[in-house]
C-alpha cells in the first residue's frame, strides 16, 4: 500500500474558478479585472481543456455576412431550436451580448476569417436563420481559448494552477467557502479557500461508450454543486451530434464538425437518397442537430446505412483547394486516421455523445446558484440552451456566461468581509474519502467504468424507452456501491486510475439525474426521444425538469414551472407567424 | 487478432525502465488507444496525458520508437508488429511519472512575451483582410504540444533553459512562433524585437529545420516564423547604415 501524505497545503483567493475553458478563463478574466485575486483551477494543461475541440464556430448575430440579422433574429433562433425549453433570459442576453464578446477577442488578438470588405467572416450553421458563425476554418476553439489563455496569463491577481482536480465543496452554514483537491503532478492535497466559487468544469460524455468527449468530461461541477445542494436542471437533455466517426473502431465517437454541413456538406444513405428531404425538407442538412441526429439513427436503423453502421457525409463536390481551406482538420483527421480522402469521397458518420443541456440552474443575471456564493458557466449550467444546443452557441454561451459569472462571483465576494473558515472536518473527511481506494482490496475502476458506459450507451442512450430507464437506474445504483469498493495500486503521484476512482463516482451520480430525468419526462422533445412517449406533450412544454439531493443523501427528482417569457419578446414570435 | 507489443517507459524522477505489454490490435488502433488498453488491463497508475484524441489539443506528445509523435495520430499499422514499438516520453523536459513530463518551463516563457497590444482599441473600425492574416493564422494554428521544442537541438542537447540567465536561454520555435504571430499581426503596435534578440536568444537558432519537421500542424516554423524574425532583428540590430547613424548621432 502507498504511503499517503495526509497533509494539505491552503490558498486564499477572493474568487475561485474551478475549470479552464472558455467559460472559466472567461470568468476569472472579469473577476479579475475587478481587482480581486483570482485563483483558476485545471484539470489539465491550460490551454488543453475541452474548448479546443470546437471547431464550426462561435454563433453571433454580428450581421457581416447578412446585414438582417440581429439579436431578436439569433434569440428566436435559440428558443426554437430548444424546443422553447430555455430560460428565455439567458437566451435573451445571450444573443444581445455576443457580438460585443467576439470584439472582445478581437481586441484580445484572436484573428478570425475575413470577408472581402475586411470584417469577420460568418457561415451558416444548422437552426440558424442567417450566416452567423465566426470561425476560423475549422478550428475556431483552438483561436478562442488561445486568446484567453493568452489574455489571463498577462492579467494581474489569477493564479493559475494546473494538473489540480477539485474533488470536493466544502461549505459554512448555508454558503460555500472553499474547495479541496490534489495535485495531480504529486499526489499532495490542497484546500482553496475563497469568498465565492465558480464552477466550469464542461459536460458528462465520458459516462457514454461513444463520445466525442475527453477524458475530463466527467460531471464533476454538476456533482460538486449537487453534493452542496445546489438544483440542477433539464438533465434528460443529452446532445448526440448527428456526426461522429464510425471507423476505425479506435476513432469511433470523434466528432466531425457540422461546419462539413455549413459549407454544403450532403448526407446520403446505402440507396444514394439524401434522406434528409424526408425529415425535414426545408433545411435539409442544416435542420438542427436533433433532428439530424434521429434521421441518421432511423436510416441506420432500418437498413439504409453504410458499411459500418453511419450514414455517408460528401462534401468532395465543392473541389479539393475550398474543403482543404475551409476544413483542413477534417481533411488531416480523416485522410490520416481512417484514409479516406474527403476531397474525392464521403465520410462515414453517425450520432456521437457530445454536450449536456442540462446543468446548474442558474440566475440569468449573475450566473449564481440554488447556494449562495456558488456560480456555474458554461455546460456546466443549465437553461441557456433548452432541449437542444444549437451548434456555435456553445462558444458564446461560454463567453457571454462565464463574463456574467465572473462579474457575479465578484460582486458577491466584494460583499464578504473576510475569508470565511473552513469546516476542519469536512476537510477531513474528504481527504479520507481520496484515501480510501489505496487502502482496501475492490474493483479496478477501469473495468466499472466500461460497464458503466456500455449500460448508459444502451439504455439512456439517443431513443429511450420506460423499461431500459427503470433498467438503468437499477444498475446505477449497484454501479455507485462498486464505485465506492474500487481499489489503486501505484503512487499517489499522477496516478490516472486513483483519479478514475474518484471520476467513477461523479459519473455514476450523474447518470442517475439523467435517467431520472428522462423517466419523469414522458414525451420526445429535443435532445430527449422517448419511442414509448414519440410526441410533444402540451404539458411538459410548461415545466423544466428538477435534480436535487435529499437530507438522506438520495436523489429527488421533481418539476419546476418555466419562467414567463415577457409579452414583447412573446411579440416577436407572434409577429413572424403574420 | 493480430497483437502488438508495447515497450513503455515506465518510471520517474529517479529513474526508470521499459516494461514490455501485449496489446490487441484492433483496426485503426493508434499508439494512445494501446496506452488506454494497458491502464485498463495492466496498469491502471501508468501515466499519459491527453485530451482531445483528434490532434487538437497537443497534450499526448511522446517519442514513438524514437520519433516525436502525438501518440493520437501514430497508427500501429504503420509500425512492423513482429517487433516490439519502443514508447517513451519527451526527452527534453524533466519526466514527472511514466509518459509525462514537465512541461512548466514554456509556461513561463510565453508570460515572458508581450501580449497583443492594438494600436487601435475600435475593432468596428479595423479593416483586416484575409490576405493579411494567411500568415499569422497559420501560426496560430500551433496546439501547444512542443514537439518542436523537444527535437530542437539548443533546448534537447544544450539545455539554453536558464530562465535566470539570458545568456543561457533560447524560447525555443513554439516561441518565435508565436512572436512572430504578434509581430505580424496587422494591428499589432508592440515591439518585440529587442526582446527576441536579447531575451528568447533568436541568434541560437541555426536553422537545422527540426521543428519544421516534427510539427504536426505543418507550420513552416523555421521559413515562415524564425527565419523573418532574425531579419527583424538584423534590421533594428545590425544594419550598417543605421549603425553609422547612430554612433555619428549618439541617438538609437
Amino acid at each position: 500500500m502507498a504511503m499517503i501524505d495526509t497533509r494539505y497545503e491552503t490558498h486564499e483567493h477572493d474568487v475561485i474558478v474551478v475549470g479552464a475553458g472558455g467559460a472559466g478563463i472567461r470568468a476569472a478574466i472579469e473577476a479579475a479585472e475587478q481587482g480581486l485575486r483570482v485563483a483558476l483551477v485545471c484539470k489539465s494543461l491550460l490551454g488543453k481543456a475541452h474548448t479546443v475541440m470546437a471547431e464550426g464556430g462561435i454563433a453571433a448575430a454580428m450581421g457581416n455576412v447578412d446585414p438582417a440579422d440581429n439579436w431578436q433574429v439569433h434569440f428566436m433562433d435559440t428558443m426554437k431550436g430548444g424546443k422553447f425549453l430555455n430560460n428565455w433570459r439567458m437566451a435573451q442576453i445571450h444573443a444581445q451580448e455576443a457580438p460585443d464578446r467576439i470584439r472582445e477577442l478581437e481586441l484580445w488578438g484572436a484573428v478570425f476569417d475575413r470577408t472581402p470588405d475586411g470584417k469577420i467572416l460568418q457561415r451558416p450553421f444548422g437552426g440558424h436563420t442567417y450566416r452567423r458563425l465566426c470561425h476560423v476554418g475549422d478550428r475556431t476553439g483552438l483561436e478562442i481559448i488561445r486568446t484567453l489563455q493568452d489574455k489571463a496569463v498577462h492579467t494581474p491577481n489569477i493564479d493559475v494552477f494546473m494538473e489540480c482536480t477539485i474533488s470536493h465543496l466544502i461549505k459554512n452554514g448555508d454558503e460555500v467557502t472553499a474547495a479541496f483537491g490534489y495535485w495531480r503532478e504529486t499526489g499532495k492535497f490542497v484546500l482553496f479557500k475563497a469568498k465565492a466559487v465558480v464552477l466550469a468544469t464542461g459536460g458528462i460524455g465520458k459516462a457514454f461508450k461513444v463520445t466525442s468527449n475527453s477524458w475530463e468530461y466527467t460531471g464533476d461541477g454538476h456533482v460538486l454543486a449537487y453534493d452542496v445542494g445546489a438544483d440542477l436542471i433539464d438533465m434528460e437533455f443529452v446532445q448526440f451530434h448527428p456526426t461522429g466517426m464510425v471507423w476505425p473502431p479506435g476513432v469511433a465517437g470523434l466528432l466531425v464538425t457540422e461546419a462539413v454541413r455549413g459549407e454544403g456538406g450532403i448526407l446520403t444513405n446505402s440507396k444514394g437518397e439524401r434522406f434528409m428531404e424526408k425529415y425535414d425538407p426545408a433545411r435539409m442538412e442544416l435542420s438542427t442537430r436533433d433532428i439530424v441526429a434521429k434521421s441518421i439513427y432511423t436510416e441506420v436503423k432500418e437498413g439504409r446505412g453504410s458499411p459500418h453502421g453511419g450514414v455517408f457525409l460528401d462534401v468532395s463536390h465543392r473541389g479539393a483547394d475550398y474543403v482543404k481551406r475551409r476544413l483542413p482538420s477534417m481533411y488531416h483527421q480523416f485522410k490520416e486516421l481512417a484514409d479516406v480522402d474527403i476531397t474525392t469521397g464521403p465520410m462515414e458518420v453517425g450520432p456521437t455523445t457530445h454536450y449536456v443541456m442540462g446543468g446548474v440552474k442558474v440566475d440569468p443575471e449573475t450566473a449564481q446558484s440554488t447556494v449562495p456564493g456558488l456560480f456555474a458557466a458554461g455546460e456546466v449550467a443549465g437553461g441557456m440552451h433548452g432541449a437542444n444546443r444549437l451548434g456555435g452557441n456553445s462558444l458564446s454561451d461560454l463567453l457571454v456566461f462565464g463574463r456574467r459569472a465572473g462579474m457575479g462571483a465578484a460582486t458577491y465576494a466584494k460583499g464578504v468581509a473576510s475569508i470565511p473558515a473552513v469546516d476542519e472536518a469536512a476537510v477531513q473527511r474528504a481527504i479520507a474519502e481520496m484515501v480510501e481506494p489505496f487502502e482496501r482490496k475492490g474493483e479496478n475502476p477501469y473495468t466499472i467504468h466500461q460497464e458503466l458506459q456500455m449500460m448508459m450507451q444502451a439504455n439512456v442512450g439517443i431513443v429511450r424507452i420506460d423499461a431500459d430507464l427503470r433498467k438503468a437506474i437499477e444498475q446505477l445504483k449497484r454501479i455507485q456501491e462498486r464505485a465506492k469498493t474500487t481499489s489503486i495500486s501505484g503512487s499517489v503521484t499522477y496516478n490516472p486510475g486513483w483519479h478514475l476512482a474518484k471520476d467513477l463516482k461523479t459519473m455514476a451520480t450523474i447518470s442517475e439525474a439523467v435517467a431520472r430525468c428522462a423517466l419523469q419526462r414522458t414525451e420526445s422533445r429535443g435532445g430527449h426521444t422517448r419511442l414509448d412517449y414519440a410526441e410533444y406533450d402540451p404539458y411538459w412544454s410548461t415545466v423544466n425538469s428538477i435534480v436535487r439531493k435529499n437530507a438522506d443523501g438520495s436523489m429527488e427528482v421533481t418539476t419546476a414551472p418555466l419562467p414567463v417569457m415577457p409579452e414583447e419578446l412573446k411579440k416577436l414570435f407572434e409577429e413572424e407567424k403574420r | 487478432m493480430a497483437e502488438a507489443r508495447l515497450k513503455v517507459y515506465r518510471g520517474d524522477s529517479g529513474g526508470g525502465q521499459y516494461v514490455e505489454y501485449k496489446v490487441p490490435v484492433e483496426a485503426g488502433m493508434v499508439i494512445l488507444d494501446a496506452i488506454h488498453y494497458i491502464q485498463g488491463a495492466y496498469a491502471p497508475d501508468l501515466a499519459v496525458r491527453w485530451n482531445c484524441k483528434a490532434a487538437k489539443c497537443g497534450s499526448c506528445s511522446g517519442e514513438v520508437n524514437g520519433k516525436p509523435s502525438l501518440m493520437c495520430k501514430t497508427r500501429l499499422d504503420d509500425f512492423d508488429l513482429s517487433e516490439p514499438i519502443e514508447v517513451r516520453p519527451i526527452k527534453t523536459f524533466p519526466v514527472v511519472k511514466d509518459l509525462v513530463t514537465d512541461v512548466s518551463w514554456n509556461y513561463e516563457i510565453n508570460k515572458r512575451i508581450v501580449p497583443f497590444t492594438p494600436t487601435n482599441t475600435n475593432t468596428d473600425e479595423w479593416k483586416i483582410y484575409q490576405d493579411d492574416v494567411d500568415r499569422v493564422q497559420e501560426f496560430r494554428k500551433c496546439i501547444e504540444c512542443f514537439l518542436c521544442q523537444n527535437v530542437c537541438h539548443v533546448l534537447r542537447n544544450h539545455d539554453k533553459k536558464d530562465l535566470d540567465d539570458p545568456k543561457h536561454l533560447f524560447a525555443g520555435p513554439r516561441f518565435m512562433v508565436r512572436i512572430a504571430s504578434l509581430e505580424m499581426h496587422p494591428m499589432d503596435g508592440a515591439n518585440r524585437v529587442p526582446f527576441t534578440k536579447n531575451e528568447a536568444g533568436i541568434g541560437y537558432c541555426n536553422i537545422t529545420k527540426c521543428c519544421t519537421e516534427v510539427c504536426p500542424e505543418d507550420i513552416h516554423i523555421t521559413d515562415n516564423a524564425i527565419i523573418p524574425m532574425k531579419e527583424r532583428v538584423v534590421d533594428e540590430f545590425y544594419d550598417p547604415v543605421l549603425m553609422i547613424w547612430r554612433k555619428m548621432t549618439g541617438k538609437k
